[in-house]
């Protein structure tokens, strides 16, 4: 029975060798597919500069990438957990209940969102909030009433967008960026156009309200894609007619195939953004463990490179890939330096 | 026969007819043959068009992928800047970051365009440097620290040009679509083509996306999928040292020992079930149980390879049983009728006969696991992750490490559309690998297997 005992002095040895080489020697990173092109970026400067291998970086999603942040504290855990947008309540009680307690929060800086369609489709130049409301609510204000939304072509709620079919790709419930374009599209575009007073006035609380305003119509003119803005650029491509959501670092690397729209009038750009005067951004962070500090080689290094000003710097390469640079990054290197940990 | 007597029939009182003449009857059942061979005929035909038009799609988007455009331009490595002590000490040598080599890539470039007469059409000379692939200070940075005794000489450096350019040589960008592109302006190309015309910028075969490393998102020129193949290496010998054994022996438990009971049924069936489980099933399982569990490093090719072994187990077990059955019982008769024991009997006769069957379905085993990316997602092996060669075995099996499907999917992901060319530059490598296994599972068959 020769190949009981291989078997055997197989799995005897992985299983030996697994213990033995437990001693991880490179930082592990996991969580949003759009902290992920910075953070590559930074992983590869990082293993090119230091004495530390290269960091590892997957993809996964913001909601993914905490859940295993908070697993708990040990080797077999990830070291940071990158987010594309702040840590939930929740998900600090979760972490502190498998003991990851002491978290350091990082922002590193602003990602624009931006509304775009086919370079040669209709054109879908300019937008405000409302727009986007009346085009994807679920329920909008018409003639003074709420109703199911009736529209079906751009032109319906406003003389001055094309008359096309609305048709639009928006970002998954599983996407950071869905919430942010849930709060600071739809919610304004909601409260522009008298909707949410009118909910409010119909006798709906003001939590309900939101969430009213907040609810994407189902009828198949809007379309959640749960992929990555590939898929969503697929889609457009597909279709003359469709609007997509894309980080603004993605809509620069595909100029060739895609235009924006300016929002409430200001086209977005890094400046604008980096101003606020571009109302759709939103922050990007990551969370360190501070209990992998000094046990993991170079989790410390790799957070101080990263929000370095020759990486995070308004010139460096995370500018030039598409990250607006945090006014504050001075703070947040202190805070990185001195460790501070969440409150 | 009955349609016979009753048509054709010479008692029928019909005409009589020639055998050789054709009924309507006769007539419609040919016409019915024929159609149905037309449908078969039809059927492949599709089916090869299909084939041919994906091949044909893989190869016309992968083949640029193997090519690059390089730069060769001299580069001085001035000691002021590189060794300010002089003292070529490792250590200082590696303070001067890439950060501080970049500056001196780009003058060499000035100066190596200006040697040329070639004109720099910007207001900043400095702006020419977007031509060049951020790799590029690294790569001057790693030569200067490995060989110290180079500081203060003029090197030439052959550097890779950035994906932009690369991809006007290919085809892929023109000055149209770089009107509205941050990246790289229009001018860049015109001194793009200068640079070819003086013959300092080649575009050739590029070894290194074979055989080298994962790239950042900013740098699609620098990324090869080497160190993912061998990701893939180690998970398929985990997966052959671990599947091959165990499916042998349970298949030849279950076929020439097990006794036929309901819980030998019950065995079987859930074999087969598991042969239809989704592969992502088995990733959540690998995660509970190898990670979770038994605190097996994350994104690991052992956990990979383990889990990939629970799904290509089934696929032996039901190959080997198949060619197990396909011996005939008097092989293992007469082998008993001389006096060998069962096991001996199976071990001695049985076993190498049934061989080739078994081969033939633990390679299509392997290839199966080979091009699979779904079960990977879980265990954390698609992302940024192959981006250190491994430095022994045991850093093989453990250090974390991607596999070439699941390196194709992460940069079909990626924004820039260099990455896009690259993931079919992948597919075609993981094809000719697939093919070469099948090829080897069809010699083995074709020269081993016997009928009886």
């Amino acid at each position: 029975m020769s190949f009981v005992k291989l078997t055997a002095s197989a799995i005897a040895i992985a299983a030996v060798s697994a213990t033995a080489a437990s001693a991880r020697d490179q930082v592990q990173v996991a969580g949003s597919s759009t902290v992920l092109p910075y953070a590559s970026i930074v992983a590869e400067a990082f293993g090119e500069n230091f004495d530390f291998p290269t960091p590892v970086v997957e993809s996964g999603g913001s909601s993914a990438g905490l859940k295993r942040f908070c697993e708990g504290v040990g080797e077999n855990t990830i070291d940071v957990a990158n987010a594309s947008r702040k840590i939930k309540d929740k998900e600090i009680a979760a972490c502190a209940e498998a003991g990851v307690t002491d978290i350091i929060e990082v922002r590193i800086g602003y990602d624009g969102i931006v509304f775009a369609s086919q370079l040669n489709g209709p054109a879908f130049t300019a937008f405000e909030p409302a727009d986007i409301f009346n085009a994807l609510a679920e329920k909008v204000l018409k003639d003074g009433e709420i109703v199911a939304n009736p529209y079906t072509q751009w032109a319906d709620f406003n003389a001055d967008l094309p008359a096309a079919d609305i048709m639009a790709f928006i970002p998954g419930t599983k996407h950071g960026t869905r919430e942010v374009f849930e709060e600071k599209v739809l919610l304004a575009g909601c409260e522009a156009t008298g909707a949410m007073e009118a909910m409010v006035a119909s006798g709906m609380s003001e939590d309900d309200a939101e969430g009213a305003c907040m609810a994407v119509r189902t009828d198949g003119k809007s379309v959640d894609i749960d992929g990555d803005y590939t898929e969503t650029l697929a889609s457009i491509d597909a279709n003359p007619n469709g609007i997509g959501v894309f980080g603004l670092a993605f809509y620069e690397n595909n100029t060739d195939k895609l235009k924006t729209a300016t929002m409430s009038g200001v086209e977005a750009t890094t400046e604008s953004i980096a101003s606020g005067d571009y109302p759709v951004s939103r922050p990007l962070y990551f969370y360190i463990k501070k209990a992998h500090i000094g046990v993991i080689p170079g989790l410390k290094e790799y957070a101080e490179f990263f929000i370095s000003d020759d990486m995070a710097g308004p010139d460096g390469p995370l500018a030039e890939y598409g990250l607006v640079s945090d006014p504050e990054l001075a703070a947040t290197q202190a805070a990185v330096a001195a460790e501070e940990t969440m409150q | 026969m009955s349609d016979f007597t009753a048509d054709n029939g010479p008692t029928n009182g019909t005409a009589k007819t020639s055998l050789f003449t054709q009924t309507a009857r006769t007539k419609r059942r040919n016409a019915a043959e024929t159609r149905f061979k037309v449908y078969g005929i039809g059927a492949i035909a599709l089916g090869l068009f299909f084939l041919v038009a994906l091949l044909f799609s893989i190869v016309a988007n992968g083949i640029p992928a193997f090519k690059q455009t390089f730069v060769t331009i001299p580069v001085e490595l001035t000691e002021a800047k590189l060794d300010k002590n002089g003292n070529r000490d490792p250590a200082d040598l590696a303070k001067v970051t890439t950060f501080g080599y970049k500056p001196l890539v780009t003058s060499a470039l000035i100066v190596a365009l200006k040697e040329q007469g070639i004109e720099i059409p910007f207001a900043k000379e400095k702006d020419v440097e977007d031509i060049l692939s951020s790799s590029v200070a690294a790569q001057v940075r790693d030569t200067v620290l490995a060989n110290p005794d180079l500081i203060g000489q003029t090197v030439d450096f052959r550097l890779l040009a950035s994906s932009r350019v690369d991809g006007y040589f290919k085809g892929r960008v023109t000055r149209e679509s770089l009107v509205r592109d941050k990246n790289l302006d229009a001018e860049h190309l015109d001194v793009a083509d200068a640079m070819v015309d003086a013959g300092l910028m080649k575009t050739s075969f590029n070894p290194a996306f074979i055989f080298g490393s994962d790239a950042s998102e900013s740098r699609p020129e620098q990324a090869g999928i080497g160190v993912s193949m061998i990701g893939s290496f180690f998970m398929m010998i985990v997966v052959l040292f671990l599947a091959l054994p165990i499916g042998v022996a349970a298949s030849i438990y279950l076929e020439e020992f097990a006794p036929q009971n309901k819980w030998t049924d019950l065995i079987e069936v859930n074999i087969s079930n598991l042969a239809a489980v989704p592969s992502i099933v088995f990733g959540i399982l690998g995660l509970a149980v190898f990670i979770q569990f038994a605190h097996l490093p994350q994104s690991a090719p052992l956990v990979g390879g383990l889990v990939l072994t629970l799904m290509t187990l089934p696929t032996i077990i039901i190959s080997t049983r198949a060619s197990l059955k396909a011996v005939p019982p008097s092989i293992r008769d007469a082998a008993l009728g001389v006096g060998a024991s069962k096991m001996q009997s199976v071990f001695h006769h049985v076993l190498p006969l049934a061989m080739p069957g078994i081969l033939t379905g633990t390679i299509i085993g392997l290839a199966q696991a080979l091009g699979e990316t779904a079960p990977l997602l879980l265990i954390g092996m698609v992302g940024f992750i192959a981006s250190n060669m491994p430095d022994g075995i045991t850093a093989g099996f453990l250090s974390p490490n991607s596999a070439m499907p699941a390196q194709i999917y992460e940069w079909a992901k990626r924004a820039d559309p260099a990455y896009y060319e690259r993931a079919w530059g992948g597919i075609i490598i993981l094809l000719v690998f697939l093919m070469t296994m099948n090829i080897i599972a069809v010699i083995l068959r074709r020269r081993f297997e016997r009928r009886w």
